[in-house]
C-alpha cells in the first residue's frame, strides 16, 4: 500500500489547529485557578491529537454514538487539557462548559470521566490503565467485524507501569492491526526526567522487540505524525514514538517539568497569549 | 524520636499532613541506619524532597511502578532495613493490593506504607485519585495495622510508633494544608488505643483522620442545642479499640461514626463488628460515602455533598437523637 502524504495545506491547517488548541489549554488552566492544571503533559501532545483528531479519526460530533467511530483513549489521564481542548473545537464541548474545568459539579475534573456523550470512552488518570481498555476494544471491534479504529497516547513516564508491558506483549500476539500506540515522550515524568527517575532508554528498540511495528518521528511536526500514522496496514499494531517537548509552545513551560502541575498566573497567561500571537 | 514543641505543632498544622510527613522522615532518619524510604515518582507530593537530596543513600524511586514498589519493599525488609513506602492512596493500597496481601499479610514483610491524599481532598481530580475504598481492603487483609491520624501532630506520632510496630503498618493521611489542630501538646499516642477527646452524656461520635476536628466542632454546635456527645479519635482503625467501643455502648443513647471513606468497610463497619457482640447496643449511625463515586470537585464540597462537613454532622445527629 502507497504511503498516505499530507498536503501543504493540510499542513497549514493542522498548524493553526494546534495553535487554536493551544490557546484552548491557555485559558483552562487560566479558569482552574488556585486547583491548578497538568500543563507541561498537556502541550507536548497538541500536535499528536491535532493530527490524530484533525486528518485521521473518523470521530466527530455527529458520529459519537455510531459504533463504527474511530476511538481515542488518552491513557495519560491527566493530560486531560489538550483532549478536551480538541472536543471542544470539534464542538463537542461548549465554551461555557469548558470554564468548569475543575469546579464544583463538573463534568471536565483534572482527569477524563467517561462521558459518553462528549465522546470520552473511558475514565483515566490511573496511570497504566488505558492501554488494556484499548486492546479491549481492539478486539470487540475484530469480533464485530468492524473496520473502525482504536488509537491510544500514552506518556514516556507511564511506560514505567509494568501493565504497560503486559499489553504491549499481548497486541502484537494479537495481531491487532487494528490498534495505534502513540508515547509522547517528551522525556520528563512528574517529579523530574526519565533519566533521573527511571530510565526508559531505547523506546524504538523496546516496542520493536514485543513485535510492533515501530516508527519514531518528531511529535511537534504534523507531516511525520501523519505519515507515521498513515503507514501501510499489516498483521500487528503500530506503535508511533513522538519525540515530544514538554510544555511546548511557550518560552516559560518549554522543558521545564515546575510545569508538570502548576497554577497559571495571570501573568503567564497574558506572555503565553503574546506568543501565541507572534508565532 | 522526634522532639516535639508547640512551635513545631503549629507549624506541622500549618504545612499538613504530608508535608509534615517529609519533616518527620528527616528526623527520623538521624536514628534509623537501616532506613530506606521507597516512592514512585511523587516524592513532592510526599514533602520528601529534601530528603531526596540530603539522603539519597536511603531514598530510592522505582519510577512509577507500584507493584514492584511493595516486592522491593519487601525484599528490602526481609533482609532487615526499616521501609517506608509512600504514593498516594489509591496507587499505595488498591494497584498493588495483592503484593500487599502476599508479601505483607501472609508473609508478614514488615512495611510502613504512607497514602497520601486519601479521602476526598484531591476530588477535582477525580475518583481515580480520591481514595474511599482502601481500609476496607486493607481491614480484610490479615496482619495488616491501619492507623488514620487526626492532625500533623499525628502524623507525627503515628510513624514514630509504626517504626517500633511489630507488623507492616498502612498510614492513611486525610485533610489539605493547612489541617486543623486536633491536639495542642504532645499526648500519649500508643497504637490500638482510641482517645476520647471530649467526654459526653448522649451521643458518642467515633472518628479519625481529618474530620475528628470537624467533630469537635460538631460536638459544640450540639452542645448549645442541649445534646452532649463524646468525641472518640479511633487513630486505629485496625485493630480497633474494642474496650472503648464497649464502654461507650454501655452508656450512650447513640453512636455516630464519621469517616472519609465508604461506610462499607471502613471504621463504621469495625464498630458495628463489635457492636454485633454486644446485646442491647444503642442505635449506630455511619456518616460516611454511602457507596457511591459522586460527581467531584472541591474538597469542601464534596465533604458537604456527602453530609461530612460540620454542618451535615450536626444535621445527621440531632435528626437521629430525636427518633430515638
Ligand atoms: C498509577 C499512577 N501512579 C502515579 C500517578 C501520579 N502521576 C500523575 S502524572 C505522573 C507522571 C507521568 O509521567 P508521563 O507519563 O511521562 O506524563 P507527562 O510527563 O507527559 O505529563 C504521575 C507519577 C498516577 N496518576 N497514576
Amino acid at each position: 500500500m502507497e504511503v498516505c502524504k499530507l498536503e501543504i495545506d493540510n499542513l497549514d491547517d493542522l498548524r493553526k489547529l494546534s495553535k487554536k488548541m493551544r490557546k484552548k489549554i491557555l485559558e483552562m488552566a487560566l479558569y482552574a485557578g488556585a486547583s491548578s492544571s497538568h500543563f507541561g503533559g498537556a502541550l507536548s501532545s497538541v500536535d499528536i491529537l491535532a493530527t490524530l483528531f484533525g486528518k485521521i479519526m473518523n470521530f466527530n460530533k455527529v458520529n459519537l454514538k455510531n459504533p463504527e467511530r474511530d476511538r481515542f483513549i488518552l491513557s495519560k489521564g491527566h493530560g486531560c487539557l489538550v483532549y478536551y481542548s480538541i472536543l471542544n473545537i470539534l464542538n463537542i464541548i461548549d465554551d461555557d462548559e469548558l470554564k468548569t474545568f475543575e469546579k464544583d459539579d463538573s463534568k471536565l475534573l483534572g482527569h477524563p470521566v467517561k462521558s459518553q456523550n462528549i465522546g470520552i470512552d473511558f475514565s483515566t488518570g490511573s496511570l497504566g490503565m488505558g492501554f488494556s481498555l484499548a486492546i479491549g476494544v481492539a478486539i470487540a471491534l475484530k469480533k464485530k467485524k468492524l473496520n473502525n479504529k482504536v488509537f491510544v497516547l500514552l506518556g514516556d513516564g507511564e511506560c514505567n507501569e509494568g501493565s504497560i508491558w503486559e499489553a504491549a506483549l499481548c497486541a502484537p500476539n494479537l495481531k491487532l492491526n487494528n490498534l495505534t500506540v502513540i508515547i509522547d515522550n517528551n522525556k520528563f515524568q512528574q517529579t523530574g526526567s526519565n533519566k533521573e527517575i527511571m530510565n526508559i532508554h531505547d523506546l524504538e528498540k523496546k516496542w520493536s522487540s514485543f513485535n510492533w511495528i515501530t516508527k519514531k518521528v518528531d511529535g511537534h511536526n504534523h507531516k511525520e505524525i501523519f505519515e507515521a500514522l498513515n503507514l501501510p496496514d499489516e498483521q500487528l499494531p503500530k506503535a508511533i514514538i513522538c519525540s515530544t517537548i514538554k510544555g511546548k509552545g511557550f518560552s516559560f513551560s518549554e522543558n521545564n517539568n515546575d510545569w508538570h502541575h502548576k497554577i497559571m498566573t495571570k501573568d503567564n497567561y497574558e506572555l503565553a497569549l503574546k506568543e501565541l500571537e507572534n508565532d | 524520636m522526634i522532639d516535639i514543641n508547640t512551635k513545631k505543632i503549629d507549624m506541622w498544622s500549618k504545612i499538613g499532613s504530608r508535608a509534615t510527613l517529609g519533616i518527620a522522615i528527616l528526623e527520623i532518619e538521624k536514628n534509623l541506619k537501616n532506613l530506606c524510604v521507597v516512592t514512585c515518582d511523587v516524592s513532592t507530593s510526599a514533602g520528601l524532597d529534601r530528603f531526596r537530596r540530603q539522603k539519597p543513600d536511603k531514598y530510592l524511586d522505582l519510577g512509577i511502578s507500584e507493584q514492584n514498589l511493595i516486592g522491593v519493599a519487601s525484599g528490602l525488609s526481609s533482609e532487615g532495613f526499616d521501609v517506608i513506602t509512600t504514593t498516594f492512596a489509591p496507587f499505595q493500597t488498591l494497584r498493588c493490593c495483592e503484593q500487599i496481601k502476599v508479601n505483607l499479610g501472609y508473609m508478614k514483610s514488615k512495611v510502613i506504607m504512607v497514602g497520601l491524599a486519601s479521602g476526598l481532598v484531591l476530588g477535582t481530580l477525580g475518583y481515580t485519585h480520591c481514595s474511599i475504598e482502601e481500609v476496607g481492603v486493607l481491614r480484610s487483609i490479615p496482619n495488616i495495622t491501619i492507623i488514620s491520624p487526626a492532625d500533623s501532630l499525628e502524623v507525627v506520632k503515628a510513624l514514630t510508633a509504626s517504626i517500633n510496630h511489630n507488623q507492616s503498618v498502612y498510614i492513611r493521611l486525610t485533610g489539605g494544608a493547612p489541617i486543623e489542630k486536633v491536639y495542642n501538646d504532645d499526648y500519649n499516642f500508643v497504637i490500638g488505643k482510641a482517645v476520647q477527646i471530649l467526654k459526653g452524656k448522649d451521643v458518642s461520635i467515633f472518628s479519625s483522620g481529618a474530620l475528628v476536628s470537624s467533630c469537635i466542632k460538631a460536638s459544640k454546635i450540639l452542645e448549645e442545642q442541649n445534646i452532649s456527645c463524646s468525641v472518640t479519635n479511633f487513630h486505629t482503625i485496625k485493630p480497633i479499640d474494642e474496650n472503648m467501643i464497649k464502654e461507650e455502648l454501655k452508656s450512650k443513647k447513640l453512636i455516630i461514626t464519621v469517616e472519609e471513606h465508604n461506610t462499607i468497610g471502613g471504621l463504621g463497619s469495625a464498630v458495628s463488628e463489635v457492636s454485633s457482640k454486644v446485646s442491647n447496643s444503642p442505635k449506630i449511625i455511619s456518616l460516611g460515602i454511602k457507596d457511591t463515586y459522586s460527581d467531584g470537585g472541591s474538597y469542601n464540597f464534596l465533604l458537604k455533598k456527602h453530609g461530612l462537613n460540620v454542618e451535615g454532622i450536626v444535621k445527621s445527629i440531632s435528626e437521629e437523637i430525636f427518633k430515638i
